[in-house]
């Protein structure tokens, strides 16, 4: 499993980094912890706003902590439903 | 509704005298601490259940097709529910240029969201009533609006770093379903999250109000920064701008000064100075606009704090 944070180290994303960490020990799975820090990179995830955390490649939360529960959650397979393009007024075209 | 039961308290079960000095001011300080707390857990909810369905990624489709003065409109009235962390001020930047919402509309974005968050408002609500919470607002949005109006007139375009313009076409935009249930654990934990952030500035601030109040004569700085002295609002702005804060560290200052003859006009430019304007924002604006185009958003914002601060000076005698 592949943990991504993102963020450009604001102290918000340092926080994230710490609660992932812990949480991934407290679970006792193995998986790679890793960090997305170059502005260009994070705006290929589609992400705006910092911290924001993605699991196997896809984002699951952007623009604030996530509690340690949703996390376990994520990590558990159960990750919430987002669109590439559910904003309704036909934003991708 | 609340001053009956701080009155109870105070008088009746601390059993402080009513009228001495000291009791005026615990009473004043119970009661203005219940107040904000109130105001901000209420405030800041709302906010946070509006702010879940109107996430950034939305915002941004939204703005890419309106054409300007529109956009620019609803780009101010946006900002206002969407929090502001220096942090995000480059991807959110990046997010709304590379879509294609024009320069103008972005900047009144960026200005806005900063200088009307809730925890000034709230602040402003609680210390000085609904009338200067909503000329506070009202002008908020007519600075970022006019801003954003005028920097889309000057043509930066050329301003702008190249990473601007990079992988242009690629944007996808993200958002996440969310069910009732979601949203109301989503604004409890940012509430919580605001409120642990401020509370001791609020305790602080209406600490040395109170104290002040009693003990400090009411017109202490009314003969350097009242109503009557020209610089006083100019000055009021420059400070603002190194004073980096989330408008709680600025609590402390703002309730003190205008009780000790501030004049509000100046009291409001310092808040709009603080909030709007900073120092590490405009050293992490640095990645994507060249320094000119940064002075250039200053000077704008700043001319605007400026006029708005004699503005009301002016109307409020």
């Amino acid at each position: 499993m592949k943990i991504e944070i993102l963020g450009t180290g604001c102290p918000k994303c340092k926080k994230l980094t710490e609660m992932v960490t812990e949480t991934v020990n407290e679970m006792g799975i193995v998986a790679e912890i890793g960090k997305v820090d170059k502005i260009n990179d994070i705006m290929n995830y589609g992400v705006m706003t910092t911290p924001a955390l993605s699991i196997d490649g896809k984002v699951v939360a952007a623009g604030r902590i996530p509690s340690k529960d949703e996390i376990k959650k994520w990590i558990s397979g159960d990750k919430p439903k987002s669109g590439e393009c559910n904003c309704g007024s036909g934003c991708c075209s | 509704m609340l001053k009956p039961f701080v009155d109870q308290l105070v008088y009746e079960l601390l059993g402080m005298q009513k009228g001495a000095i000291f009791s005026e001011a615990v009473n004043f300080f119970i009661y203005d601490t219940i107040k904000i707390f109130l105001l901000l857990i209420v405030i800041i909810f709302i906010i946070s259940i509006i702010r879940s369905f109107m996430p950034p990624e939305k915002i941004r489709s939204m703005l890419s097709h309106e054409k300007k003065y529109i956009g620019n409109i609803l780009a101010a009235l946006l900002g206002i529910i969407t929090p502001f962390c220096s942090c995000s001020a480059v991807p959110l930047f990046l997010g709304f240029v590379r879509a294609g919402v024009p320069l103008g509309v972005t900047f009144s974005f960026l200005v806005s969201s900063p200088m009307i968050n809730e925890v000034a408002l709230v602040l402003l609500l609680g210390l000085f009533g609904w009338k200067i919470a909503s000329i506070y607002v009202i002008s908020g949005l007519a600075i970022a609006i006019l801003s954003g109006i005028i920097i889309g007139k000057l043509r930066v375009e050329h301003l702008l770093m190249e990473i601007v313009f990079e992988k242009k076409g690629e944007i996808h935009g993200l958002s996440f379903e969310m069910s009732w249930k979601d949203r109301i654990e989503y604004a409890k934990t940012y509430t919580l999250e605001i409120l642990n952030k401020v509370w001791p500035y609020i305790l602080l601030g209406v600490g040395l109000g109170a104290w002040i109040h009693g003990y400090v004569p009411a017109d202490f700085l009314a003969k350097y920064a009242g109503a009557d002295k020209w610089y006083a609002v100019i000055f009021a702005t420059l400070i603002g701008i190194p004073l980096y804060s989330n408008a709680a560290g600025v609590i402390p200052l703002v309730s003190a000064l205008t009780e000790k003859g501030v004049a509000m006009g100046t009291t409001l430019s310092f808040m709009m100075a603080v909030t709007a304007l900073s120092l590490p924002e405009f050293m992490i604006l640095k990645t994507v606009m060249r320094t000119k185009l940064i002075v250039i958003f200053a000077s704008v914002v700043g001319a605007g704090i400026i006029f708005t601060g004699y503005l009301f000076n002016f109307i409020i005698k």
